[in-house]
């Protein structure tokens, strides 16, 4: 095994890494318990970034840190003294009640999850001892020419595991198909102030630009449909916050087709595959990189679209509702 | 033998446990969700630092694919989880 | 020579990130702890990026970190806008 020494820049991330999980968690305040999370998730990526896995730290710092906070913070919003974020006094007092019922039960809890610790580190110790099980990395980089890309995680993605991936495209409209059958989306925000709309202006076409980037890109570089759908959205909260009621949603059934198009795309082109002969998904190397691309396209509006409806918590409302808008932000 | 890889990857043991424990046991039901989601990231923190090879030689890409999946479907299953209890208070309200 | 230069310029950001984190630490109400941070990040970053942009091999990863740090520029002065904005109005309205 290639040992690393430890440099000062780990041992500094790996106390901040533990100091923030611990504030985030033991905060009675939601608020800052979400805003810790946030700040959780951008030095968990930077901790990527120094293990060399830019694609998760992407991800992580956009759909972990960025996209969630933005998520439980309207959640926030919503309810702020709701059974969410716990009503201040009859929470404190109800705690006050089980601190002094359930000591035993914290402490047994509290065991237990130290022992699920010392089992992770040893099941991580036998791990490390047997050295790295390299069969798998091998044969992913013998067969990386094949595969019509040559950026190792995105041929896994979208060609060797393909079906997993479907799947998990699946498990996203599962997702938000139960978001949507669960109410309208949540009150918009106030029209944006000069300064916020002019930041709007430019910001939300860049970060069009550069989800369109990532996605071109995540062929050879770090990138592809999840970092780049996270980015679009990432725009479109952006164009929510300002005070865009739909936040640049297609209303209606292109709605529909666009949340239905990674699945949609996946499955038209595999069972093309099928029809020409080819196992499902299986595809022909000369087309790989094509069709591989194809359906990243689709898969990033798909998600986009997920996560904006994930933030909205709801179809948009129509317009007659604009007198809802009217909250403070 | 204490490499980066190692620390790393005890920190994720840790943050598993510090997540467990506020998923288990608090009342309010966001510091639960924020507690499911920081034990993710405990256990996505272990794959990747499994995933490490040393510097300048290339990681294992199949952890890094495993993680990039699991991501998403956490952030999905958070926002499915604030639907229901977005509905659960609005019904609660009501009745 | 460069290598010099280019430290000097990282070392003088860092100067100005800690000087704006012990002003958010130590400073005593939001707006003077606003000014503190996004004044001090804004320049500290400035430097950081202009020390990078030394050692950067061609002129394509120097126009990505310009961006960089014009997108930091612009989302802090906004932000803190807006916390600021935010703030007062609840003043005014209590």
């Amino acid at each position: 095994m290639n040992t690393t020494a430890v440099h000062v820049l780990d041992i500094l991330l790996i106390i901040s890494l533990l100091s923030l999980a611990a504030a985030a968690l033991l905060t009675s305040d939601a608020r800052r318990s979400v805003i810790l999370f946030m700040a959780f998730g951008l030095v968990l990526a930077v901790a990527w970034g120094r293990l060399h896995a830019p694609d998760v730290a992407l991800a992580e710092a956009a759909i972990g840190a960025g996209l969630s906070g933005a998520l439980l913070l309207a959640a926030l919003r919503e309810q702020p003294r709701r059974a969410l974020s716990g009503d201040a006094k009859p929470v404190r007092e109800r705690e006050r009640e089980r601190t002094s019922i359930d000591v035993t039960l914290q402490l047994t809890v509290t065991l237990l999850c130290v022992a699920v610790a010392a089992l992770l580190v040893w099941a991580l110790a036998e791990a490390f001892d047997r050295g790295p099980q390299d069969t798998l990395a091998q044969a992913v980089s013998e067969t990386l020419a094949a595969s019509g890309v040559s950026n190792p995680v995105t041929a896994i993605l979208l060609n060797f595991r393909a079906y997993d991936t479907l799947l998990e495209l699946a498990v996203l409209l599962t997702a938000v198909l139960g978001i949507l059958a669960l109410g309208p989306a949540r009150p918009g925000y106030q029209a944006a102030g000069p300064v916020f709309d002019s930041l709007v202006r430019w910001l939300v076409p860049v970060l069009i630009l550069t989800a369109g980037y990532l996605l071109w890109v995540g062929a050879h570089a770090p990138g592809g449909a999840f970092q780049a759908g996270a980015t679009l959205a990432a725009a479109a909260v952006v164009l929510r916050l300002a005070g865009h009621r739909t936040a640049g949603l297609p209303a209606g059934q292109t709605l529909h087709l666009v949340i239905a198009a990674g699945v949609g795309m996946f499955l038209l082109v595999g069972l093309s595959l099928l029809v020409l002969g080819r196992p499902f998904l299986g595809y022909p190397p000369a087309w790989a990189g094509g069709l591989i691309l194809l359906i990243e396209s689709a898969a990033m509006l798909a998600i986009a679209a997920t996560l904006v409806l994930a933030f909205l918590g709801g179809r948009p409302q129509p317009a007659a509702g604009l007198s809802g808008e009217k909250r403070q932000c | 033998m204490l490499t980066a890889q190692w620390l790393y990857a005890m920190t994720g043991c840790l943050i598993v446990a510090l997540g467990l424990r506020t998923a288990l046991l608090h009342a309010v039901l966001l510091h639960r969700l924020i507690g499911v989601n920081v034990m993710g990231a405990g256990v996505f923190l272990m794959l990747i630092a499994v995933a490490y090879r040393g510097p300048g030689v290339a990681p294992d890409p199949v952890p890094h694919a495993l993680v990039l999946t699991g991501i998403v479907v956490a952030v999905s299953a958070t926002a499915l989880v604030l639907a229901l209890a977005r509905r659960l208070t609005g019904e609660q309200d009501n009745g | 020579m460069i290598d010099a230069m280019s430290s000097l310029l990282i070392v003088s950001g860092l100067a100005f990130y800690l000087a704006g984190s012990i002003g958010l630490l130590r400073l005593p109400d939001l707006y003077s702890r606003l000014h503190a941070l996004t004044k001090a990040d804004n320049l500290g970053l400035g430097l950081l990026t202009a020390g990078l942009a030394l050692h950067a091999q061609d002129l394509f990863v120097t126009l990505k970190l310009v961006l960089i740090w014009l997108a930091v520029l612009a989302a802090s002065a906004a932000s803190a806008h807006l916390i600021a904005q935010h703030a007062r109005r609840r003043e005014k309205q209590s």
